[in-house]
Order: structure tokens, then C-alpha cells, then sequence
């Protein structure tokens, strides 16, 4: 059964009726197609009115529906063949991110991205798909494998945040990320970052530099969680809806400051209802993203990547009036 | 070594009265140590670096770091920047005043072109007083520009990262994003055969640790400060497990592996020295 969220529910059993009806006009041979079709005309009109009214926060809940595609459905819908590669080298392989290499449409690449669990034993076996430090140094030797290589990477980006853990920070967590956003805005190879859900903070950030970066419809990307957020603010995680609001943290801002590149469209009601429709809308922008950054030579690729980022960031020259 | 310091016009002594400004420090005779409960007389305190007979290092304004570390009259500070308001978020313009009106800064870092024992440097305090050290635009620009000018001079770059309680969560993501800023900026200083050496105090966390703060060629701590990526409370609500004692303190940093010295207050300009009197030759490039 799949989660359905309060704001989506007239909608469900108006499908639910719709889909009622289409059996009894099955099983009775009766005619009701005036009715079927002001039905279907009601729940189109239904799903624009909801879908293209989500608020931020109810896109944030979107982001983290369970069914939602995870790296390795993406991997699986999106690659001829692939091989998964394990391990940091140094420490122990961390299931809360995957990595490896195989080909889109003919192209070698190497892909890594954050991985959730579908249940509770894979959700523990991945830590809910929190990384420690050793994902991330996983995460960059097969980075500068790829480099080695000339092969592309594509990051899928789904995080909550680096896991907060007592063995975290005694790995090292603040260190490998920061080592992680370094390398990765120097690697001589062309990166496309695609955000498929949540974007939490340095956990995302240590995987995002790139040369395009694109967000799914229903994605969000910040420097802190709403509820994190709400918490610091107001003391009540509660009145997380509130400060998804004042975040900006929805593709269409993201895109408006220049932080992303461009926004993935999902089915209609999100891309846990159809995966494969989503699976193909991917195929299509990777497709066109990669062809575009592998065309640049790469000595331009890391300017421009580094250019990019070295022009973000809003201050002025004066003190800023009060009253603004 | 180059000699451009010397052509400079301006020198800027920061003025003590920001400093006595200060609220952590109140203008009465004595200070009770927050760590042994002590009472310490102010003027014996002020001598003593602010550092406790119990050896706990109080926390200091970025002008008092600066006049710890530069040589006297040396710091020559860039040109201000101010922060923006860029997701119009409610109480920032007015959190920004209160700061600079409390801390006599422009925003949370103080950083400019200085001496070190006579060494030309690049030196930047991060300071806490400042919406907890905060990394917004501003800080991120700045920081960058030192790295920058620090490549155009060929000079090593000394950054004391404490008081940084992380990203500035009012600029949302701009603010995420200079964490990536500062790192290539460091990134590209380095591949210049350039020297930096970053200085944890208390407390360093979040997003300044993961970044620029962690990319020191040498990474030195003052004893007792927090360093960490995810805050104390939030790993212990997380994983519900008693926190081992010392945890996320510059000695556990040191033990795990993650800084190259600790070392205490008294000792940091001529430790400083030191490390630049041993790169005075520069890298390769």
C-alpha cells in the first residue's frame, strides 16, 4: 500500500471511484461514459490544483516518500550494465552510498549516490541512508578513479544530512566532506549532479560540485533540515512547514538563484507513482546534460566549475537599511 | 620575501574599546572560570592570554586574537562587505545590526593582510560573538579574497576558524554554497605551493569545519575546543548513546588522528612563527 498524504487524499478516492466505475461498466456491459468522463475531467482538474499548489514543506514530503526511486532503481532503469564497487579502502564498504561503474547508452561512467532502504532491514543495513565518512571516502576514490579514467560521473544526490554519530565524528566526518568538496571542484572529468530528493546540507554538498547541476520537481536542497530548522528558530520541529517556507529550498527557487542548472519534471503526483515514467524523463536530461558538459575541454570544465561557485553569494558595500 | 607591507599607507590598530564592549567579559574587577568555577581577576586574566590557572582558554573577540598573533600595527583589514539579505528572511537585517553593534564588526570575520614576526601574512579570526561565528556570503567572499590575494602575493595564510558554529542558516543555501567557495579557494592556494595553516578554537563545527577549516596544510587546536562536524546534542539525540567523555574536544581531535598539534594559547604566535619560518622558502611553483 502506498503512502498517501492528507493533501492528496480527495484526489485518491476520486481516482478510486473512477476506477470503480470503469469495472462495473466492465462486468455490467452498462453505459456510463458521460458520468466516466466528467469524472476523469474532475480528477485532471483535481491533480493540477494540487500538484502545481504543492507548498514547499509538502514537497519536502514528497522528497522523502518511501516508494520514491532510489540510486539504484535509477542505475537499474538507466544503465545498459553496471558493477557495483565496494569499499573505501581503508576502513569498511558503507551501504549508505553506492557506487560503481557502468554505461549509459554506450558511455562508460561512474555513478554514486546516497541509498535509502525499501524496508527496515535493508534501511538498517544502509543506516536509512545516512553516510558515515567512509561513503564519502568511497565516494571519492571512485571519483578519482573516474578522473584516472576520463570517465563521467553522474551523482544521484537523496540525503538527509552525513550521519551524526559518535563513530562518525571520530572518522572524521567534517574532514572527508570538506576533502570531498575540494577534490571533486578540481577532478578533471565532467560531473553531472542530479538532486533525486533530498538535498541535506553538507551530506548533499560533499557529492554536489559538478558541472550541471538538475533537481527533480519535487527535490529540496538547503543548508539545514526545516525541522532542524524550525527547532533552532522556535524550539518546535512541529512548525517545520513554516521554515520550509522561509528556506527557498524548492527547485523553482534553487533555479531562480542560479544555484541549479535545471528541474527535472515528474509524473503527474510525483515520481514514486511511476517509475518508469520518471526513469525516462531522467534518460532524456542525462542524455542531453552529458552530451553538453562532455563536449568542453576539460581544462575549461574545471574553470567554469570553479567559476561558478566562486560567484555565489549576495553582499553589498553598504549596511543593510533595517527597513528593507 | 616580498616587501609590499612596507609601501602600505595605512595601518589600522583595532581600538580596545570594541573590545571592552564585550559582554562575556564584563567590565567588573573579576570573571568566574566557566570550567573550574574559580574567580579570576580581570587584569591577571587579561595578562594570562584568558586562559584559566585550570588551563581553560575563555573565548576571545577577533581583535584580541589579532592582537595576540599579528605584530603590533601590522593589520591592514580589507575593505568591509556587509551582508545581504537574499531569502528576505524575517529578523536577519535586525540580527545583523545587533550583531555589529555588540561585536564592532562588519559581519563575523576579521581578516586582512598582517606580520608575523616580521612574516607577511594573510590572517583571518573568525569571531563568535558574530550570529556564533556564522559562514554566510560575507564570511565566504572574505575568506575567499584573502586565499585569492594570498595567491597574487605568494603569502601563506593563517585562518583561526573558531567561533565557527557553522553554516548562516538565515541565507539558506547561499550559505551552503560557500562552503564550497572557501574549499576551492583553499584548493587553489594550495596548488599554488601556498601555505595554510588553519587553527581550530572553540568551538568549530558544522559547515565551517567541513570546509576550509579542515583543508590546512597544518591544522592546530587550542586544548578544550570543540571541534566537530554534527553538534554534541544532535549526535547524542540521534543515536540515543551516553557521549564518551571528552568527545568532540581538540584532545579527542588529536587522538583520531585529525589535527597536527595542539597547542595553548601562550604559545600560539611563536608556534606560528615557527611554522612559517620552516615554509619561508615556499613550494614548489
Amino acid at each position: 500500500m502506498t503512502q498517501v498524504f492528507e493533501w492528496e487524499r480527495p484526489l485518491v478516492e476520486l481516482e478510486q471511484r473512477i476506477a470503480d466505475l470503469h469495472r462495473f461498466v466492465a462486468d455490467h456491459g452498462i453505459d456510463c461514459e458521460k458520468e466516466l468522463a466528467e469524472l476523469e475531467h474532475r480528477a485532471e482538474r483535481l491533480r493540477k490544483d494540487i500538484y502545481e499548489n504543492l507548498t514547499p514543506f509538502q514537497r519536502v514530503m514528497m522528497a522523502r516518500h518511501p516508494k520514491r526511486p532510489t540510486t539504484l532503481d535509477y542505475i537499474s532503469m538507466l544503465l545498459d550494465e553496471f558493477d557495483e564497487f565496494h569499499g573505501d579502502r581503508t576502513y569498511r564498504d558503507d551501504g549508505a552510498i553506492v557506487g560503481g561503474v557502468g554505461t549509459f547508452e554506450g558511455t562508460p561512467v561512474t555513478v554514486i549516490g546516497p541509498q535509502k532502504g525499501r524496508d527496515t532491514k535493508e534501511n538498517l543495513a544502509r543506516n536509512f541512508g545516512l553516510p558515515h565518512p567512509e561513503g564519502y571516502r568511497k565516494a571519492l576514490r571512485l571519483m578519482k578513479q573516474a578522473e584516472k579514467f576520463g570517465r563521467p560521473i553522474i551523482t544521484f544526490i537523496d540525503v538527509v544530512g552525513a550521519y551524526p554519530g559518535i563513530q562518525a565524528e571520530e572518522r572524521g566526518q567534517g574532514l572527508v566532506i570538506a576533502q570531498c568538496i575540494e577534490e571533486m571542484s578540481f577532478i578533471r572529468t565532467p560531473i553531472l549532479c542530479i538532486i533525486t530528493g533530498e538535498g541535506g546540507s553538507g551530506g548533499a554538498l560533499a557529492i554536489g560540485v559538478g558541472d550541471r547541476i538538475l533537481m527533480l520537481e519535487h527535490a529540496w536542497y538547503s543548508v539545514i533540515s526545516p525541522e532542524m530548522c524550525a527547532t533552532i528558530l522556535w524550539r518546535d520541529s512541529a512548525r517545520a512547514p513554516q521554515a520550509a517556507e522561509l528556506l527557498r529550498l524548492t527547485p523553482a527557487d534553487l533555479l531562480k538563484f542560479g544555484i541549479i542548472d535545471d528541474v527535472i519534471t515528474e509524473p503527474i503526483g510525483g515520481a514514486h507513482r511511476d517509475h518508469a515514467v520518471m526513469g525516462q524523463q531522467m534518460r532524456a536530461f542525462i542524455r542531453r546534460y552529458l552530451a553538453e558538459i562532455c563536449k568542453v575541454p576539460v581544462d575549461r570544465l574545471v574553470e567554469e566549475r570553479l567559476a561558478r561557485f566562486r560567484a555565489i553569494g549576495k553582499f553589498t558595500t553598504e549596511r543593510m537599511p533595517i527597513d528593507a | 620575501m616580498l616587501n609590499v607591507f612596507r609601501s602600505k599607507p595605512k595601518y589600522v590598530t583595532v581600538k580596545r574599546s570594541e573590545v571592552e564592549q564585550r559582554k562575556e567579559l564584563p567590565d567588573n574587577l573579576w570573571t568566574r572560570c566557566d570550567h573550574c568555577s574559580q574567580m579570576l581577576y580581570n587584569k591577571e586574566l587579561e595578562k594570562e592570554m584568558f586562559v584559566c590557572r585550570c588551563g581553560h582558554h575563555f573565548r576571545l573577540s577577533a581583535s584580541q586574537r589579532l592582537n595576540m598573533i599579528a605584530d603590533e600595527g601590522s593589520f591592514a583589514p580589507f575593505a568591509p562587505l556587509y551582508a545581504a539579505d537574499p531569502l528576505n528572511f524575517p529578523g536577519y537585517p535586525e540580527k545583523i545590526q545587533a550583531a555589529q553593534q555588540l561585536t564592532g564588526l562588519d559581519d563575523a570575520v576579521l581578516i586582512g593582510e598582517a606580520k608575523v614576526f616580521d612574516t607577511p601574512v594573510i590572517l583571518g579570526v573568525i569571531d563568535f560573538a558574530f550570529i556564533g561565528g556564522s559562514m554566510g556570503s560575507v564570511v565566504g567572499e572574505q575568506l575567499t579574497r584573502g586565499f585569492e590575494t594570498a595567491v597574487d602575493k605568494k603569502l601563506p595564510v593563517v585562518i583561526f576558524s573558531g567561533g565557527g558554529g557553522g553554516a548562516r542558516m538565515h541565507e539558506g543555501i547561499f550559505s551552503l554554497m560557500q562552503m564550497a567557495k572557501t574549499a576551492q579557494a583553499v584548493g587553489r592556494h594550495s596548488r599554488a605551493g601556498l601555505l595554510f595553516i588553519s587553527v581550530l578554537t572553540h568551538p568549530t563545527m558544522g559547515g565551517i569545519y567541513a570546509s576550509f577549516a579542515s583543508l590546512g596544510d597544518i591544522i592546530l587546536a587550542e586544548p578544550g575546543a570543540l571541534i566537530g562536524f554534527a553538534g554534541p546534542r544532535i549526535v547524542e539525540e540521534t543515536t540515543r548513546q551516553k557521549l564518551p567523555p571528552g568527545f568532540q574536544t581538540a584532545e579527542f581531535a588529536l587522538e583520531h588522528g585529525m589535527i597536527d598539534m595542539l597547542v595553548k594559547r601562550p604559545q600560539m604566535r611563536a608556534a606560528i612563527g615557527r611554522l612559517l619560518r620552516y615554509h619561508q622558502r615556499g613550494g614548489r611553483k
